[in-house]
């Protein structure tokens, strides 16, 4: 009998196997900045060049750090649901403008909405390159000390924000702790 | 005129071997070599079937840039390589690196080999051992009946 079992087994083996890397897509690139600080990063401010915006403004409530372009095609799809988060949730969302023209970016705000309390200018994409970023658009969920908890590659739908993003940010919101413990020990409020 | 502007056309298409829209000035045959060996090692996270030095992708142009940039500031490839791998994981390497997480991404398709030789193996050995029983006892004695019978016809 065991040798009738033996090719079923494997085959029964196999068929989990390829049954689990179906179901997920190689394509998106899992972030190696999950529970690390946001790296660091200092830029103009979009709308005011001569002021500028860093890593410790996003930190004091819980964030979105959208990554966003006026050439992004899928940046559109999200845009109606950011605008909701922002007025409707409160929640603060900060733009990273990738690799944009100041003028096309700021048009776009206007002519579609602008839901970002603030948005860098990440003229040269640099920023991006130190974030992991490598598509447009891209979001990180950052707590109340600037530490990525969640990154989502592609436009936000309402199926992540019920299933993951809002359930995640009523925890973060909950939470009054220091941060959970960093390898490099660094200080919260440092 | 024709060859003139054949001879354009040759020198314009000549110039497509790299996908580079920037050429890269290199201290030294040396360097170039470094640098062309280093982004055939590293993925082009766009277009994730090809190294940095086969995409046309404009982050792909980017981090060749990024690569050139710190090579001129004296890091050295492992630098280069842990400052990729830090922002973007380890699938911004083409080649898996060895890890426990990765064995069986390595190992695995040569243990299956194998497996399937031992299988393979016990396989021919029980058929062939098999073979050597197939005919029963009484079988036996129908085949020696109808051989002496044949026998005895033929004197």
């Amino acid at each position: 009998m065991i040798k009738y079992a033996l090719p079923a087994v494997l085959f029964f083996g196999l068929l989990i196997l390829f049954a689990l890397g179906l179901g997920s897509d190689p394509s998106r690139i899992p972030s190696p900045f999950i529970d690390k600080p946001v790296p660091a990063f200092d830029l103009p401010r979009l709308k005011q060049p001569s002021v500028q915006i860093s890593h410790e403004d996003l930190r004091g409530e819980v964030t979105l750090l959208n990554v966003w372009a006026s050439w992004c095609v899928a940046c559109r799809h999200e845009h109606e649901l950011l605008l909701s988060m922002a007025r409707d949730k409160g929640l603060r969302i900060v733009g990273l403008n990738y690799k944009d023209e100041r003028p096309d970016a700021i048009a776009w705000l206007n002519q579609l909405g602008d839901p970002y309390r603030k948005s860098a200018h990440d003229y040269e994409g640099k920023v991006g390159i130190d974030l992991g970023v490598y598509g447009v658009p891209e979001t990180f969920v950052l707590d109340k000390h600037g530490i990525i908890r969640y990154k989502h590659i592609g436009p936000i739908t309402n199926e992540v924000l019920t299933t993951t993003i809002y359930p995640l940010l009523r925890e973060l919101r909950q939470d009054n702790n220091a941060p959970v413990a960093l390898i490099t020990g660094q200080d919260s409020s440092g | 005129m024709v060859k003139y502007l054949l001879a354009v056309f040759a020198l314009l298409i000549s110039m497509q071997s790299y996908a580079q829209d920037i050429p890269f000035d290199f201290d030294s045959a040396e360097q170039e070599l470094r640098y062309k060996k280093l982004i055939e090692e590293i993925r082009c996270l766009v277009c994730q079937n090809q190294s940095l030095a086969d995409s046309n992708a404009e982050l792909a142009q980017d981090l060749r840039e990024e690569v050139y940039g710190q090579m001129n500031k004296g890091l050295s490839n492992q630098d280069i390589i842990s400052f990729l791998v830090a922002r973007y994981g380890d699938f911004v390497m083409y080649r898996p690196p060895l890890k426990k997480s990765t064995w069986l991404l390595w190992f695995g398709p040569f243990i299956l080999l194998l497996i399937g030789v031992v299988v393979v193996i016990r396989l021919i050995k029980t058929n062939t051992s098999q073979a050597q029983n197939i005919l029963s006892q009484q079988d036996k004695e129908k085949v020696q009946a109808l051989l002496q019978n044949s026998d005895n016809e033929g004197k």
